[in-house]
């Protein structure tokens, strides 16, 4: 998408894009690209627009049976709004996607500049990190919620009796958090590190020998040459990590199942509870619709101020 | 590790070794649990389910990003950048949000409980991010040799298979991997819009948990058992598996 596209300043006519004309105007401004991105667009309508669409009809309406409904407006934002669970989950989730950018970045980061740059420790390192991003994330859950208990897993034996210290994630809310805050870390910071691997890559090496030649120390080379080269994939993080920790559900659900009382109740999970739990489909479509349109203001004022500050 | 190779450990132990007392090192090594996983049809059934609609939703995926992807990586039409980022944001929609409508609409089209009709929810999110890999890669090769095919009378159709197909072959098999991979993953909507035919491992083993008296040991075993496909897919792309995770924008 560089200059030198509107050379020859043809018409482009709507037909189907005939193989014979598209040669001669590769990489040219051409509407007719439009029937390759079609498919993908249908398919994307299918499976996001169409069910949004009945999303904003639950969220209108109230629903006693198929045919008996009632048009009630924005009764159902009102209540999704006032209701204070609601507030508290919103809040809560923030707070945990912040916890995870916090520990998660820095964190990666580091490990990234740690790993091997050559030789077979590569394959090695790279196989090891990524495998926890490869496992179901029920079984993530799963593998916590086992490991952590205090009875018979090992990190919960551990701190219970080594270290002296009383843990009991299905008890103690402080502990559920720490629990899931810790899953988490172990869960995605391999993603973090695998992208800023991939951007300590693509730093010249000559970078590097000019570095060593000026004698710079470590910490020099890592905040002038590697922090700022990190900036594009560092973008990419910040964003996955924040939305995948925002919509988090599965972990949570399968290691305390939202509790103990509420003190995990992320919104997925309370939105879940609504909708398939208690069949609540008006507020639920409703409290949906503002959860989606959060995610999607988040998103985009995320990916502008980032993407803007790496110009 | 540490977590992965404790499940692994009582993966290979009987159930009253677990609950009965604390052990670093299993006193009874047996595979018990792993027979159990592959004679009972709930468990081995629901494993398959997993592997057809993950496997499905990849190809289909592919094949409809891949034309995407060129369309993007080579061409400026109206709205392009519009529709690219349009098409990130739902692969960062809260899966949750879908929930309810998936499972009405699936109902009453006759998608539910099929492999098919998983596999299709799941391009929600991997289309867009198989679109966002395969353009990432597909820029990164230089514009130069489509001119030349197009001059030795290459058309769009033939230069695209013959040529730059086997050129993008590493991202293919990026892009396969991870949609694979995320289809693997999710449980919130295969578990919603199935209920027998097509339940995915992921459903099965949260049934144990809510049952009473908790089978540890076999849910281990299915653990360990899911990572498996993941582990074997990831070896063969494993030098590109970064480039990958960048979206291909590295």
């Amino acid at each position: 998408m560089t200059a030198g596209s509107q050379v020859s300043g043809e018409v482009v006519t709507a037909a189907p894009a005939e193989p014979q004309e598209t040669r001669a105007d590769l990489k040219r401004k051409d509407n007719r690209a439009w029937w390759l991105v079609l498919p993908v667009v249908v398919s994307v309508a299918f499976t996001a627009i169409i069910p949004l669409m009945t999303v904003v009809n639950f969220s209108v309406q109230d629903v006693f049976s198929p045919s008996d409904r009632v048009f009630v407006g924005l009764d159902w934002f009102y209540e999704a709004v006032r209701r204070p669970e609601n507030r508290e989950a919103f809040v809560r989730t923030l707070l945990f996607s912040a916890q995870v950018l916090l520990v998660e970045i820095p964190l990666g980061v580091a490990i990234a500049v740690a790993m091997p740059r050559r030789g077979f420790w590569v394959s090695a390192a790279l196989v090891l990190v990524a495998l926890p991003l490869l496992i179901p994330w029920n079984v993530v859950g799963t593998i916590w919620q086992i490991f952590a208990r205090a009875d018979i897993g090992l990190g919960g034996w551990t701190i219970n009796n080594v270290l002296g210290i009383g843990f009991n994630y299905t008890l103690d809310s402080t502990d559920a958090w720490i629990t899931i805050l810790v899953m988490d870390v172990w869960h995605w910071t391999p993603l973090v590190a695998l992208l800023a691997y991939a951007g300590l890559r693509s730093i010249p090496e000559p970078y590097f020998q000019a570095a060593q030649i000026d004698g710079a120390s470590g910490w020099a080379t890592f905040r002038h040459i590697q922090l700022p080269r990190l900036r594009g994939v560092l973008t990419i993080a910040i964003l996955l990590r924040f939305m995948d920790s925002f919509m988090i559900y599965t972990e949570p659900f399968v290691v305390t199942g939202g509790g103990p009382g509420n003190a995990t109740s992320f919104l997925s999970i309370l939105l879940s509870k609504m909708a398939v739990g208690q069949f609540d489909v008006g507020p639920a479509g409703a409290f949906s619709l503002i959860y989606f349109l959060i995610v999607q203001v988040l998103c985009y004022v995320f990916f502008t101020v980032l993407t803007r500050s790496g110009r | 590790m540490l977590p992965l190779l404790w499940m692994f450990g009582m993966s290979i132990r009987p159930n009253e070794d677990i609950l009965g007392s604390f052990a670093l090192i299993p006193q009874r090594v047996t595979f018990d649990n792993y027979v159990t996983f592959f004679t009972d049809v709930s468990w081995y059934s629901s494993y398959l389910n997993s592997i057809i609609y993950t496997s499905l939703n990849a190809v289909m995926s592919l094949i409809v990003a891949l034309p995407a992807a060129y369309a993007f990586s080579r061409f400026r039409f109206a709205g392009d950048k519009h529709l690219f980022f349009w098409l990130l944001t739902n692969r960062m929609a809260p899966p949750a949000v879908f929930l309810l409508p998936f499972f009405q609409i699936y109902q009453s089209v006759g998608l539910f409980d099929t492999h098919l009709g998983v596999a299709i929810a799941h391009m929600l999110f991997n289309v867009p991010l198989a679109v966002w890999i395969l353009e990432g890669f597909m820029s990164g090769i230089p514009r130069e040799i489509d001119e030349t095919a197009a001059i030795d009378g290459y058309s769009l159709p033939r230069f695209f298979v013959r040529i730059f197909l086997p050129m993008i072959r590493s991202a293919i098999g990026v892009t396969l991997f991870f949609c694979f991979m995320f289809s693997w993953v999710e449980l919130l909507i295969a578990r919603t819009i199935t209920s027998v035919d097509a339940k995915p491992i992921a459903a099965t083993m949260t049934r144990t948990v809510s049952a009473a008296g908790v089978d540890w040991a076999l849910l281990a075993t299915a653990g360990v058992l899911t990572i498996v496909p993941g582990a074997i897919v990831i070896w063969f792309v494993r030098n590109y598996i970064a480039k990958g995770f960048a979206l291909g924008r590295v």
